[in-house]
C-alpha cells in the first residue's frame, strides 16, 4: 500500500560505510527482493527501511512523506525476522495479539484479526501452543501471522527461510508467493542471499554488492540482460560459464558469458574438449567439459545422463545467447 | 530396531552386543561416567556429607568440647526435653523452646528476606544499566565487582569504622546535611544494628546479583527487542512483559544462591555487631553454644536445625517458582 523512495541513502558505522548511496523506488504492491552475497548490505538496507537503524545521509519517503525520523511502529511496517523472534513465554495467540493488545485495541477486533491471519496460514489449530512446541515451519508461519495481524503498509522479510530445511523452504516459498497474491496491495520487501528465492518470488530484484546497487529489474531482465559480470554470475543456477582469453577475443570480448542451457553438443562446434565430470539430476544432467579454460564449461542437457566420462565432445554456444563483456566487466552492446 | 531398555537389556539375548562378553556401548559409557564422577563424589562425601552426618550425630549426644569422643547418646534431648517434676509441673527444655534460638531464627529470616529482596531489585537495575551499550562499559563492569571482591572481614571492619558513632564518616555526613541531630551508634544500638548489617550486606552483594542477572539478560535475543520496537511497545512494558519473563529462570537461580548464602550469614554479623541480640543469627548462636559456652551437642542441634530450615526454604522456593534447574524446558 506504500510507495517507497530512497534518495541517495547512505549508512555508516563510524568510519565504515555499509550503504554507499542508494537510489531506489519500490512501487505500491510490489514484491521487491534484495539479493547479494554476505556482507553486501542487503539486511542493513532492510533495517534502514524498517527504521530499526537510522540512515546517515539521504532521504527515505513512504508515499511521498519523509520518514527519516519516524519510529518503526509509526511507519506502518511489519517485519519477519530470520530467527522468527517469537516471544518464547507467550502462546501463539498472544504472540500474534501482543502488539494490538498493548495498543489497547478493541478485543473483538484483535480476536477477529488473529483468527483471520491464523486461518490464512493454516495455523488456527496451534493458537494455544507455545513456540517451543512448534516445528521450524510452524514457527515461521506464526512469525508471518504476527506480521499480518499488524495490517501493515509494507511487509519486510529478513531471510525468512534460511533456518528451514530444503523441502520446507520450497513449500514456504510457495506460501509467501500466495500471500503476496492474496494481499496484492501490500508492498513486500524480501532479503535473501539465495538467488533461486529471488527469481521465484520477486516482481523485481535489486542486486547489491559492497553497499551499492548493481542492477534492478525483473527476474527475466536480470537473467537475460545482466549489466555486469557480477550480476550475470550471481543470477542463475548453475552459474553462467565465463570464458576469457583467445576464445573470448575471437568473439570480440574480454570475457564471454554463456549459460549452461545455451550450449549444444555438436561435433563440429568451435569448442572441443573432454567430459571430466557429470551430474545427473534425473530430469536433466550437467556435463563439465574441459575445453582448455581455467574452469570446465558446464553444459545442461535434458533427460538422463548418456555421455560417459572421458568422451571427447564438440560444443557450440548459441550465438544469440552469448554475453560479451568488455574490460570494464560491462556488457558490449551490439 | 526396538528400543532396548538399559535395565532389562542384559537379561535379554542382546543383539546389540557384537562380541559375547564385551559390555555394550551404553554400559561402557556409564562406567566411564562413573569414573569421571568418582573424584568429585569422594571429595563431596569428605567435605560435605561426612561433616553433616557427624553434626547430626553429635546433636543426639551430650558431647562437650572437652569430651567429644566419649559422648553418650541421649536421643532428641538437645532439641526438646520434657521433664515432669515431683510437684506435678512439666518443664520443657532444649533448642526448640529456647527463646534465644527463636530470636536468632527470626533475625536470620528477616535479614535474608530483606537483604535478598533489595539485592535483587538493585542488582536488576545495575544489570539493566550494564546491559546497555555505552563507552567504558567494560571498565564499569569490572569496577562494580569490587565490593564483592573485598573479603567480608575487611569490608565489615571498613564499614565498622565508617559507621562508628564517634568518628565515623556516615554520622558526620548526616549531621552536616542536617538529617540527624545527634550521632547514632549504628552498630551498637539495638534499633540500628540490623540496619547496619543490611546496608553492608546489600552494598557487598548487589554486584554479585547484578552479574548473575546480567548473564541472563545477555541470553535474551536482540530480535525480541526489535520485534517489540516494530510493534511500538513502550520500553517499560517490554521490560515487564518480555524481558522479565525471559530472565525469570536466571533470576530464580540467583535468588536461590543468595538465599542459601544469606540464611547462613556469619562473618559479617560476627565482625560488625558482635554479641548484639538484635542481629545474632542462627550460625552465630550455634557457634556461640558450641565454642563459647561449651555446649557442643546443643550447638550441633542448632546447626542441624539450620540445615533443615535452609533445605525447607529452598525446596519451597523451587516448588513455588517451578524453577527449571536442569534447563530442559528453556531453549
Amino acid at each position: 500500500m506504500a510507495k517507497i523512495e530512497l534518495n541517495n541513502v547512505t549508512k555508516s558505522y563510524g568510519a565504515v560505510d555499509v550503504i554507499k548511496g542508494i537510489d531506489l523506488t519500490i512501487e505500491k504492491g510490489e514484491f521487491m527482493v534484495f539479493v547479494g552475497p554476505s556482507g553486501c548490505g542487503k539486511s542493513t538496507l532492510l533495517r534502514l527501511i524498517s527504521g530499526l537503524e537510522e540512515i546517515t545521509t539521504g532521504d527515505m519517503m513512504f508515499d511521498g512523506q519523509r520518514v527519516n525520523n519516524v519510529v518503526p511502529s509509526e511507519r506502518g511496517i511489519a517485519m519477519v525476522f530470520q530467527s522468527y523472534a517469537l516471544y518464547p513465554h507467550m502462546k501463539v495467540y498472544d504472540n500474534m495479539a501482543f502488539g494490538m493488545k498493548l495498543a489497547k485495541s478493541d478485543k473483538g477486533e484483535i480476536d477477529r484479526r488473529v483468527r483471520n491471519a491464523a486461518k490464512m496460514l493454516q495455523i488456527d489449530h496451534l493458537l494455544d501452543r507455545l513456540p517451543r512446541q512448534l516445528s521450524g515451519g510452524q514457527r515461521q508461519r506464526v512469525a508471518i501471522g504476527r506480521a499480518i495481524v499488524r495490517d501493515p503498509r509494507v511487509f519486510l522479510f529478513d531471510e525468512p527461510l534460511s533456518n528451514l530445511d530444503a523441502a520446507l523452504r520450497v513449500q514456504t516459498r510457495l506460501e509467501i508467493a500466495k500471500l503476496h497474491h492474496d494481499m496484492n496491495d501490500v508492498t513486500m520487501i524480501y532479503v535473501t542471499h539465495d538467488q533461486v528465492e529471488a527469481m521465484t518470488l520477486a516482481d523485481r530484484i535489486a542486486v547489491l554488492r559492497d553497499g551499492k546497487l548493481m542492477q534492478v529489474g525483473t527476474p527475466a531482465e536480470l537473467y537475460d540482460n545482466p549489466n555486469s559480470i557480477f550480476v550475470a554470475g550471481f543470477i542463475g543456477s548453475p552459474k553462467m560459464n565465463f570464458i576469457t582469453g583467445e576464445k573470448a577475443q575471437a568473439e570480440g570480448a574480454t570475457t564471454l558469458g554463456i549459460r549452461a542451457e545455451h550450449i549444444d553438443l555438436d561435433e563440429g562446434g568451435p569448442w572441443q574438449g573432454e567430459v571430466v565430470h557429470a551430474e545427473d539430476l534425473g530430469s536433466d544432467h550437467y556435463l563439465f567439459v574441459d575445453i582448455g579454460t581455467d574452469e570446465p564449461v558446464i553444459v545442461r542437457r535434458s533427460g538422463k545422463l548418456n555421455v560417459p566420462l572421458g568422451t571427447r565432445v564438440g560444443l557450440r554456444p548459441r550465438p544469440q545467447d552469448l554475453h560479451r563483456f568488455g574490460p570494464d566487466e560491462k556488457p558490449i552492446r551490439r | 530396531m526396538p528400543d532396548i531398555n538399559p535395565n532389562t537389556a542384559p537379561a535379554l539375548a542382546t543383539p546389540a552386543e557384537p562380541h559375547k562378553g564385551s559390555p555394550s556401548l551404553q554400559r561402557q559409557r556409564q562406567r566411564a561416567a562413573f569414573w569421571f564422577l568418582a573424584p568429585m563424589l569422594i571429595a563431596l562425601f569428605c567435605v560435605a556429607a561426612w561433616p553433616l552426618m557427624r553434626t547430626i550425630y553429635f546433636s543426639l549426644t551430650d558431647a562437650t568440647l572437652s569430651n567429644l569422643y566419649d559422648a553418650k547418646f541421649i536421643g532428641f534431648q538437645n532439641y526438646l526435653q520434657v521433664r515432669e517434676l515431683s510437684s506435678g509441673r512439666t518443664i520443657y527444655r532444649g533448642t526448640l523452646v529456647d527463646p534465644d534460638w527463636w530470636n536468632a531464627v527470626w533475625n536470620t529470616v528477616r535479614f535474608s528476606v530483606v537483604s535478598v529482596a533489595f539485592e535483587t531489585v538493585f542488582g536488576l537495575i545495575v544489570a539493566l544499566v550494564l546491559n546497555a551499550e555505552f563507552k567504558g562499559r567494560g571498565f564499569v563492569r569490572a569496577a562494580i565487582l569490587i565490593p564483592w571482591a573485598i573479603p567480608t572481614i575487611v569490608s565489615a571492619k571498613m564499614w565498622g569504622w565508617m559507621l562508628n558513632d564517634q568518628f565515623g564518616i556516615l554520622n558526620d555526613i548526616l549531621l552536616n546535611l542536617g538529617l540527624i541531630s545527634q550521632r547514632i551508634a549504628w552498630t551498637a544500638s539495638t534499633e540500628t544494628a540490623m540496619k547496619a548489617v543490611l546496608i553492608v550486606d546489600i552494598w557487598k552483594t548487589t554486584p554479585f546479583m547484578a552479574l548473575l542477572i546480567l548473564a541472563g539478560l545477555q541470553m535474551v535475543p536482540r530480535d525480541m527487542y526489535e520485534a517489540a520496537k516494530i510493534d511500538g511497545i513502550h520500553p517499560v512494558k517490554v521490560f515487564f512483559k518480555v524481558t522479565l519473563p525471559l530472565i525469570r529462570p536466571a533470576l530464580m537461580v540467583a535468588v536461590i544462591f543468595r538465599m542459601l548464602d544469606a540464611l547462613r550469614i556469619f562473618d559479617l554479623v560476627y565482625v560488625l555487631t558482635p554479641n548484639s541480640s538484635a542481629t545474632k543469627t542462627m550460625s552465630v548462636i550455634s557457634r556461640e553454644n558450641m565454642i563459647d559456652f561449651d555446649k557442643f551437642a546443643y550447638g550441633a542441634a542448632q546447626s542441624t536445625l539450620l540445615f533443615g530450615i535452609i533445605a525447607v526454604f529452598v525446596a519451597a522456593y523451587i516448588w513455588i517458582g517451578k524453577v527449571d534447574l536442569s534447563g530442559e524446558k528453556s531453549r
